[in-house]
């Protein structure tokens, strides 16, 4: 699958009149219009239970919308067929809240197994994974054990996972939860060199101090605001 | 392509990695499906020696026409062109009784019983070589010959060897549901211990389908873990059966020689081997497909 282009609006992520209702019928998120124009870094702030890791579960379709259209590179995937899942997750960078990284593996194998799984060849899979963690700060742990990282060094281990298909789209949700002041500002940093070389980033968070840290780095940085499952700031591109 | 292959070889080279990894839970794997396979494999192997046996004996039909004791040398004698007018028959070989005795007594432990005997207690007798194996006529033609005069035992002589024929038939029934049963038994191991590999990966399942690894790139390694199992279970099986038959024919040998025979049983000829081993591999990849679909469904995401 090429890399998602922007659709004609110029949009690479656009969400119109999204609803998210899950099973029980709690609804996470309400009418929602948003868009992420190509090369964007794009924070989502708002409290637990806003809507806000919902909204990016929907991007690589983690989850489907009830209704609504979601659109990822000019591509609607609110009516993706499953077997076209794998293609469009391939090419979109995704950092998650719990960073699911396996623990039984090494820091380079977590990082390998995203090429792994697309049939790189090994060569070619480990120059890429490589040069990943040399991006991140961690090639001399590449043979540690995820465990014997610190919470910082993880999450830059779940970044170095996220990038290492060259994404054009990074998703991160909560980055610098549970990070101290001075990892957080890392991450951020981290973030802003990507979106600076044409990525566009959506971050999820409630960190008010990580959206004005990208702000000194990005002069383009946009925020947008979920309250309830609604959007209440900052929907446009 | 290459990518596809690369795909295939990364799938199998894990499959071998993970049995490697847990070599004990392997090996009992191994055995419990060679176990099952053994069974089938083994009585097979039995029914093959034994078909080659009865082969090796004449099955061509032959009838013994016993003349009564008291019969006078013309009514013997006139039996003799009767049988040979009778459209049946390709052959008729005369054994005269005292002839059947002097055989007799060439066998040194009928001695005593011989001795003991005031007359010749053997009856005149004629070997009939029959032109075709037609079950229907030849017993039409016994229960004829039964009534002519002074004709006292009518033997199919080559009924024993049509009997083992169909009782070797019966065995292969036998085995045939044998094997269907203990098909069943792979495929709950394999179905199983493909359900105990997805539990403990399933978080390197969940993490793989989010970084974008489609469902055939999931199962793929599950698959080969299934027939490379049971093609090892069919090699174990082939073991097992290969040990048993030769500790069987310690036995065998000292049967067969008190019947002046050679005969030992012989391990499965190599194509049949060939054939038990892809159908417990395809057994395998059968048991890890019903696994895969019935239990990676519950994954999420989906």
């Amino acid at each position: 699958m090429p890399a998602p282009a922007k659709d004609k609006s110029g949009a690479m992520i656009e969400f119109s009149a999204v609803h998210k209702r899950y099973p029980g019928g709690y609804e996470a998120l309400k009418g929602v219009t948003l868009s992420v124009g190509e090369g964007e870094l794009v924070f989502l702030l708002g409290h637990s239970g806003a809507g806000k890791s919902t909204l990016l579960k929907l991007i690589p379709l983690i989850e489907r919308v009830n209704s609504g259209v979601v659109m990822v590179g000019g591509q609607n995937v609110s009516k993706m067929r499953a077997a076209a899942i794998p293609f469009l997750r391939r090419n979109i960078g995704q950092i998650f809240q719990d960073q699911k990284l396996l623990y039984d593996r090494s820091v380079f194998d977590n990082v390998m197994l995203p090429l792994s799984v697309t049939g790189v060849h090994p060569r070619d899979g480990a120059r890429r994974a490589r040069a990943a963690l040399d991006k991140v700060g961690l090639l001399p742990r590449e043979k540690s054990n995820p465990i014997a990282l610190s919470g910082g060094e993880q999450q830059r281990l779940a970044i170095a996972r996220a990038i290492v298909n060259r994404p054009s789209i990074l998703i991160a949700d909560e980055p610098t939860a549970n990070l101290d002041a001075e990892y957080a500002a890392d991450i951020i940093d981290m973030f802003a060199e990507f979106n600076q070389v044409g990525v566009t980033v959506l971050i999820a968070t409630h960190d008010a101090g990580a959206v004005a840290r990208a702000a000194q780095k990005v002069k383009t940085t946009r925020t947008v605001e979920l309250r309830a499952g609604e959007l209440v700031a900052g929907g446009a591109a | 392509m290459s990518a596809w292959l690369r795909l295939h070889g990364r799938a199998f080279g894990a499959t071998l990695a993970r049995l490697a990894r847990a070599p004990f839970a392997t090996l009992l794997n191994i055995l419990v499906i060679g176990i099952a396979l053994a069974l089938p494999a083994g009585a097979y192997a039995l029914l093959v020696d034994l078909q080659a046996a009865a082969r090796g004996v004449s099955g061509d039909p032959e009838m013994s026409v016993f003349m009564a004791l008291d019969a006078k040398k013309e009514e013997v004698a006139a039996i003799g062109p009767r049988l040979k007018a009778e459209a049946l028959v390709a052959q008729v070989d005369f054994k005269p009784r005292d002839a059947a005795l002097d055989d007799l007594k060439k066998n040194p432990a009928m001695n005593d019983v011989l001795a003991a005997l005031a007359q010749n207690p053997l009856p005149d007798a004629y070997v009939v070589h029959l032109a075709k194996n037609d079950g229907d006529a030849l017993e039409k033609l016994a229960t004829s010959i039964r009534t002519w005069p002074k004709v006292d035992v009518v033997q199919i002589d080559s009924a024993w060897v049509r009997r083992v024929a169909a009782a070797i038939e019966l065995g292969r029934m036998a085995v045939l549901v044998l094997a269907g049963l203990l098909s069943f038994a792979l495929l709950a191991v394999t179905v199983n211990t493909i359900r105990l590999q997805i539990l403990t990966q399933r978080e390197e399942i969940e993490v793989s389908k989010l970084l974008g690894a489609t469902d055939s790139t999931i199962r793929r390694p599950f698959y080969y873990y299934g027939a490379v199992l049971g093609f090892l279970g069919g090699g174990a099986a082939g073991l097992i059966v290969y040990g048993a038959l030769q500790l069987m024919n310690r036995g065998v040998a000292d049967l067969a020689k008190l019947y002046a025979s050679d005969f030992r049983l012989e391990f499965l000829p190599a194509a049949d081997l060939g054939s038990i081993l892809l159908f417990a591999a395809v057994l395998g990849w059968l048991g890890a497909w019903l696994s895969v679909t019935r239990h990676l469904r519950e994954f999420e995401p989906r």
